[in-house]
């Protein structure tokens, strides 16, 4: 571990202090430093107890770092500008978040990793609201920084137990199902916008009775005027229980309930409830009170409830400034969701293959280990609240199976859209070249192939006897999308984009 | 032809029984208790199907459970039959691999029945044609 005085810039009457000790010193009317203030403890160990959060910081020029840490920490807990008396009517101390550690970010020069204790006391139980207005309520506009990004959490297992966490998890979505040992197989309706809300279902029947356990409606499907939301529902319900019966297997649409309110919301979920979905659908933009209490609903009523994390981009992906998704997945867990896009490394969308499986591995595990390669700073004890389903979703085909089983394994939904749609002999065909492609290959692997490497000689063979599987690899087989990752590991030496 | 597509590997050609083997070897290498289970009633929602005796947790050896298999298509030669894999690892407690490794002569075949609910409702029923 570096040590903190060495991070500090050359001396220019801005040197780290500790806290003010002399009470009246300390409690003197006007402007001490955050440091002096009592928000900087290098000898701090943190407590089982406590909040641990891991910022990147881009102090401004001539702020010491310490004292921009210290200002992190009193910014996102109980500091104002200013020496105010009345911390004296309370236990202060442990109310002051304690930045307590500070060090370089790896190839990043004026890029700093600070680590912040937060005491329990200062969360509201079972509130990510409240959790968020604490940590990234205030201090990402703070003046002294020219950017920050929050990477990580450690929420303690007294805090995690305050959560009713995923109404459904990974265990009893698959029991619903009856579908074991292999990925599930989804696909997004595609054109997005515009379709009837008959011809919108028949794209829904033809994909699930040619394979699929899943189909999805857009983020931004909700009801407009060329299809009003209980015309899709229906029409959507006719598709899925058709593609039941053709099939012996349980199927679902995943009906997008996003609303204006919280009434219409309960409305649509109500609705599909009484169609006899086994799924329903928000987006992340609905925010967390309604994503919290989307989830007391569906536990409510044993449905799985699939999160979009529609509009995370704007501010997940820059590594100087925002939020990591790793934190959003965490918050998620938490807040109780079934289902949630984690990316797919390999499709259309931002994604550094580690730093994805860092996402699938917060859904997935009982504890997360610390693994730097993979962006998680701490350990995470989840307590045992249940597993988030992830979903890779977003320019991924057929071809590309070996490479998403091998980075993912089976526990995820694995959704074609353009990719099952898209394909030259129809609908159904591309759906049975995909369940095809990864039966085929969750058997070799199984079998014990290297599908990495045999992956492309692996669909080729099943290409032989299956004719949408052949007619899928000659259409989309050569198909990749090799832009350089933004948000990557400061751990690894992979290439990213400055 | 259409058929129940139930299972792990229903879309490839049914498997042969050292490609049935192969996948028993991988469950048990995973410390899974593998299992067998028959019906003539594969109606996507039953989930109990009859159990062919218990999960056979000490059995490590996938010899054993191919004999298994083979009495018990042998006693039901017109029920679907699969085969489970159990993994009891704390936070699973569940089945992590299942797939068909028998089919009656003739597939069973499942209509929709509907019925009218109040305003454009369906409500469904899958039934056996």
């Amino acid at each position: 571990m570096t040590s903190v005085t060495s991070l500090a810039p050359p001396a220019s009457g801005s040197a780290p202090q500790g806290a003010i000790t002399d009470v009246k010193k300390r409690y003197a009317a006007g402007v001490l430093k955050y440091a002096q203030m009592g928000y900087w403890d290098g000898d701090y160990e943190p407590k089982e107890t406590d909040l641990l959060a891991v910022f990147r910081i881009t102090p401004q020029e001539g702020v010491d770092p310490v004292e921009a840490a210290a200002a992190v920490a009193g910014e996102s807990s109980t500091a104002t500008w200013t020496v105010v008396w009345t911390d004296r009517l309370t236990a202060c101390d442990s109310y002051r978040g304690k930045a307590y550690r500070v060090e370089p970010v790896p190839g990043q020069p004026g890029q700093y990793f600070v680590y912040i204790a937060y005491d329990l006391i200062l969360f509201e139980e079972g509130s990510i609201a409240n959790l968020t207005a604490s940590i990234i309520g205030n201090v990402f506009s703070f003046k002294p920084l020219k950017a920050a990004r929050l990477e990580d959490m450690r929420l303690p297992v007294a805090y995690v137990k305050t959560f009713k966490g995923p109404p459904t998890g990974i265990v009893v979505e698959r029991e619903r199902l009856g579908c074991f040992g292999r990925p599930l197989l989804g696909a997004t309706i595609k054109p997005k916008l515009g379709l009837s809300g008959k011809n919108y279902g028949r794209v829904v029947y033809e994909g699930l009775r040619g394979g699929l356990d899943f189909t999805k409606d857009d983020e931004n499907i909700n009801s407009q005027p060329f299809m009003h939301w209980r015309d899709r529902f229906l029409y959507c319900m006719e598709g899925v229980n058709l593609a039941m019966a053709r099939t012996g297997e349980v199927k679902g649409h995943y009906l997008n309930v996003t609303a204006g309110t919280m009434e219409e919301m309960y409305r649509r979920a109500e609705f599909a409830k009484e169609l006899g979905s086994v799924i329903v659908m928000v987006d992340l933009v609905i925010g967390w009170t309604a994503i919290q209490s989307m989830a007391e609903w569906a536990r409510a009523n044993d449905m799985i409830l699939h999160m979009h994390r529609a509009g995370h981009g704007t501010y997940t992906r820059q590594k100087s400034h925002g939020v990591s998704f790793r934190v959003i997945a965490k918050w998620l867990r938490l807040a109780g969701v079934d289902h949630l896009h984690a990316g797919t490394a390999v499709g259309k969308l931002e994604g550094d293959p580690m730093t994805v499986q860092g996402y699938y591995n917060i859904c997935r595990e009982r504890v997360n280990q610390q693994d730097l390669p993979r962006g998680l700073f701490f350990e995470q004890d989840w307590a045992d609240i249940r597993r988030v389903m992830p979903v890779a979703s977003g320019g991924i085909h057929a071809g590309q199976m070996h490479q998403l089983i091998d980075l993912f394994g089976d526990d995820v939904v694995l959704q074609f859209g353009g990719g099952t749609i898209g394909h030259p002999m129809g609908i159904e065909a591309g759906a049975i070249a995909n369940r095809v492609a990864l039966e085929t290959m969750v058997l070799a692997r199984n079998e014990g192939r290297d599908i990495l490497s045999e992956g492309p000689e692996i669909l080729q063979a099943a290409a032989k006897w299956c004719k949408p599987l052949e007619a899928a690899l000659h259409t989309w087989g050569s198909v990749t999308f090799d832009y350089t990752s933004t948000d990557t590991s400061d751990f690894v030496p992979t290439a990213s984009v400055a | 032809m259409p058929r129940i597509t139930q299972g792990a590997f229903s879309f490839l050609p049914d498997l042969s029984d050292d490609q049935i083997s192969a996948q028993i070897q991988y469950a048990l290498d995973q410390g899974w208790a593998v299992s067998l289970e028959h019906t003539d009633d594969p109606h996507p929602r039953n989930t109990y199907w009859d159990m062919w005796g218990t999960p056979m947790f000490d059995l490590k050896d996938a010899a054993g459970v191919m004999g298994e298999l083979k009495a018990c298509r042998t006693a039901n030669p017109e029920s679907y039959i699969r085969l489970s894999a159990f993994d009891s690892t704390r936070g699973w407690e569940t089945v992590r691999l299942a797939f068909m490794v028998h089919r009656p002569e003739q597939e069973a075949k499942f209509r929709l029945e509907r019925t009218e609910g109040p305003g454009r409702v369906q409500h469904y029923s899958v039934v056996r044609a």
